[in-house]
């Protein structure tokens, strides 16, 4: 089978990539810092949400563990426990991320303001 | 023409066992909500081989009826957001010329996402969807080139019917 493409096919194709990559990079640039929020739970429990908006330190568990929250993002700063592997990881930002500190059963996560969960799929 | 309608006919059978049979087919690649949209094979080829209007009567029909066959009341509303404005996409471009089976079909696909996702985009009232457009874009110009390869040997074969 032979694909013959025009010109224009050519065209059209690049065309559509460059604006699936430009909307990529809007998403990536404008999409992340929306007024997020992050919810910390211990042991299965809700122990409150914070505003990325807003710079804080929160004090998780009766301060084993430390949670910073800074130009939008959510950094585990400090943690009693022995690996420090919530430590090491890279600063939360965006939708569904998530810090999980086990040792210590805390979990970090981001929710954006506007809930993105499915609540009809179609086929 | 007298089997005008035998052939129009033929065609919405065929789009409808071509909806069926993906509808059988758990096509996921991964990516939720992404078909390989065999459907518009029928499409395509009709924009070829009808005229406009009918192909238009062809979309609108194998939607409803394949969305009360296989689907629910919001898939209908969904692909018909989608099969019009990719019907329109392709016909105008097909109009202005230069382009070939390719470039349509890929063109088609890719707007038969967009016109889906403005859908969603009024339904779920939000533009936090948009982040959704670069995956679809990729995707349906993946299925639009896939589609149009199958339509353009399709076309090449089926000299003898024209309406």
């Amino acid at each position: 089978m032979k694909i013959n493409l025009e010109k224009k096919d050519k065209r059209l194709i690049v065309v559509i990539v460059c604006i699936a990559f430009l909307a990529l990079l809007a998403h990536l640039v404008i999409g992340t810092d929306g007024a997020g929020k992050v919810t910390v739970k211990v042991n299965g429990e809700l122990k409150g949400t914070y505003s990325l908006a807003e710079d804080q330190e929160i004090e998780i568990n009766g301060g084993t563990n430390i949670l910073q929250i800074k130009n939008g993002r959510a950094d585990m700063t400090e943690a009693d426990c022995p690996d420090q592997l919530c430590v090491n990881q890279r600063a939360v930002s965006r939708q569904g991320e998530s810090i999980i500190c086990l040792p210590n059963k805390v979990i970090v996560e981001v929710e954006s303001s506007e809930s993105s969960e499915l609540d009809a799929v179609t086929n | 023409m007298k089997s005008r309608v035998a052939y129009f006919g033929v065609f919405t059978a065929l789009a409808l066992i071509f909806s069926y049979v993906e509808s059988l087919i758990p096509f996921q690649m991964g990516i939720p909500g992404v078909k390989l949209g065999l459907a518009n094979l029928i499409i395509v080829v009709a924009l070829y081989k009808m005229d406009l209007r009918e192909t238009y009567l062809l979309s609108v029909t194998r939607v409803v009826l394949s969305g009360f066959l296989f689907g629910n009341y919001f898939s209908i509303i969904y692909s018909l957001a989608g099969g019009l404005l990719s019907l329109t996409v392709m016909a105008c471009l097909k109009k202005r010329g230069g382009f070939s089976v390719m470039g349509i079909s890929v063109a088609g696909g890719v707007f038969h996402n967009v016109g889906q996702l403005v859908v969603a985009m009024l339904v779920v009232e939000t533009y936090s969807v948009m982040y959704y457009l670069p995956v679809l874009l990729i995707a349906g110009l993946v299925t639009g080139f896939l589609i149009g390869l199958v339509s353009n040997e399709m076309i090449k074969r089926l000299v003898n019917i024209q309406m």
